[in-house]
């Protein structure tokens, strides 16, 4: 039954579709149950760029890490293109190079060069040799704007530079799913809108599904197909908004109209939640 | 991995000697070596003033620092060992020789033992309480069973010099493993990798700032457990010679022992220095730029 559904996702060409239904998930830290996600249901499309917002600290890393299989959940199922990737029977999921992580501190390997970074992918999976996988990994560098640096080591530059690179770390993969935890967390506003135009570009060329966790609304609004905003611990969806701005989008559409209605429409439940969550004033779960 | 070409090719960075004269024109202008005299000069006035010049009680039976150092440049000395004796170049070459040895077996175990007990949990629960249980005896305490243990004169010698240095060498390997950012993992896994590549890329690499704390902290534990070691020799080598003039009461010989060995432990430490910078070129740019 999977592999005609694999058939299916493949001629309409959008893999990646993602379904979340009913994931709870309990941690036991020190023998006090906290309930981090609580019958949390989200079914994302295939080539969708969905975007997780909600308090810090409310379960969306949670959620992310149960997709990327770092930790389990306690009950539910998560799906990928029609196949389970954790349920009762396996709670946690396998990790592998179909979904990608782009970590909130970074995570290229500080031993590595970018260029080397990037071909990391392809040659541990043995699916280039690497002179192969160092000549693809310069031209999609190249491509992403950074030809002067491929050689300096990720602590030579600039943040922005490094979060870039990791992006494309992920995309040689050619991922399913490109999963994003608060990646311009730290970043000044401005180095954030150059981060954001190369990432829609990018999401443009590829049209790979994008799961983005944040908790900047207009980042969101911004980016997303859709704008899916989460309460506060433990995680339910809240609101679900529909960005029905058209694509390609560039700085222009942060100062129309269209796009400070949907800001108003959801501020007040995001700053409801916020509020929540501060009064709760627990520290974030891992 | 690629060798690093120079991105820019019109900014050539000096080469060779150009280079060592560059770095060595730009330290002088900075208060380092000049602060570094100054050290050296006040700590030798205060052990003249001490022994020669003022002679004080307890201190007038030492050694001083005049004393020494026309000993040491002698070209005939009066107990036998100066720069210029055969028997003092000997000491050093068999005392380096073994910290060679010894040092090298200390690594070439301790690192791999550091890893395997870093990256297995069961492994590490194996062997932590040995390891946790053997370091804290002192090397003295070890010589009479060395002696037992080992035939020969060699050998008893290499074994304590190597057994505090693998200690120290295993126990930073494994803080080294400990260290590395849990994310390193998670992003390498997700890029396809499997354990072997895991211990290959993440491991090794995300370690060796911790290894070479440990090695130069080893390469020098290992020249102060050789005074111990070499007690057992009863031929050659700085310690030998530093034990040898103090039961023969020629106290002038042994503190040039001392200050040799502890020179030596300096360059050697030096060289553990170098050769980690040379293999973290990563880590050392990362530095400069931070200014350090």
């Amino acid at each position: 039954m999977h592999w005609k559904e694999d058939k299916l996702v493949d001629k309409i060409g959008k893999k990646g579709a993602i379904s979340i239904r009913n994931v709870t998930k309990i941690y036991d830290p020190e023998g006090v149950n906290v309930m981090a996600v609580d019958d949390c249901s989200l079914e994302i499309a295939g080539g969708e760029v969905c975007m997780i917002v909600g308090p810090s600290g409310c379960g969306k890393t949670t959620l992310l890490n149960a997709i990327a299989g770092f930790h389990s959940i306690t009950t539910g199922e998560i799906y990928l293109d029609g196949e389970l990737l954790c349920g009762p029977s396996k709670p946690i999921a396998e990790q592998g190079a179909d979904r990608i992580v782009v970590f909130q501190h970074g995570a290229l390997f500080p031993w590595k060069t970018l260029i080397e970074n990037v071909a990391y992918g392809p040659i541990v999976q043995r699916n280039l040799t690497k002179s192969e996988a160092l000549d693809k990994a310069g031209q999609m560098l190249s491509e992403a704007g950074i030809s002067d640096t491929i050689h300096k080591y990720p602590g030579e530059v600039s943040s922005g530079v490094a979060r870039r690179a990791e992006i494309v770390r992920a995309l040689i993969n050619d991922p399913k799913v490109l999963l994003l935890d608060e990646p311009y967390r730290a970043m000044d506003a401005l180095t954030k809108s150059i981060m954001h135009e190369s990432l829609l570009e990018v999401y443009d060329k590829t049209r790979v599904t994008i799961f983005f966790i944040t908790h900047d609304l207009e980042e969101a609004i911004f980016l997303g197909d859709r704008v899916v905003v989460m309460t506060t611990r433990p995680a339910k969806t809240k609101v679900i908004l529909d960005v029905k701005i058209p694509r390609p989008r560039d700085y222009q559409v942060l100062s129309s109209e269209q796009f400070r209605l949907l800001v108003t429409e959801v501020k007040g439940a995001v700053h409801e939640e916020a509020i929540k969550a501060f009064e709760a004033g627990e520290r974030e779960l891992a | 991995m690629t060798k690093n070409k120079s991105p820019d090719a019109s900014i050539k960075a000096p080469t060779g000697i150009a280079m060592t004269l560059y770095t060595v024109k730009k330290s002088l202008l900075t208060p380092t070596p000049y602060l570094m005299f100054f050290g050296v000069a006040l700590w030798l006035f205060t052990y003249w003033a001490l022994c020669e010049g003022w002679k004080l009680p307890r201190f007038n039976k030492l050694p001083g620092p005049v004393e020494v150092l026309s000993e040491w440049m002698s070209r005939d000395p009066d107990w036998g060992i100066s720069m210029f004796s055969e028997d003092y170049h000997n000491h050093i070459i068999v005392s380096c020789k073994r910290i060679a040895i010894s040092f090298s077996i200390a690594t070439g175990i301790g690192v791999p033992l550091g890893l395997f007990m870093g990256w297995s949990k069961k492994f590490r629960d194996y062997s932590f309480p040995i390891l946790e249980t053997l370091r804290p005896i002192p090397i003295l305490a070890w010589v009479p069973l060395a002696i037992l243990m080992f035939s020969g004169l060699e050998t008893p010698v290499i074994f304590l010099a190597t057994l505090a240095s693998l200690f120290v060498t295993t126990l930073n390997t494994l803080l080294g493993v400990d260290s590395i950012d849990e994310s390193y993992f998670r992003a390498a896994k997700c890029l396809g990798a499997k354990s072997s590549d895991l211990f290959r890329h993440v491991v090794i690499p995300g370690s060796l700032p911790f290894v070479f704390t440990g090695l130069q902290i080893s390469v020098g534990v290992a020249w102060f457990s050789l005074v111990a070691a070499e007690m057992v020799s009863g031929e050659f080598g700085l310690g030998y010679m530093i034990v040898d003039s103090y039961m023969n009461i020629t106290y002038v010989s042994m503190v040039i022992g001392m200050l040799t060995l502890g020179f030596a432990g300096w360059v050697t430490s030096a060289m553990v220095r170098w050769a980690g910078n040379r293999m973290m070129q990563w880590r050392v740019r990362a530095l400069a730029l931070e200014g350090r």
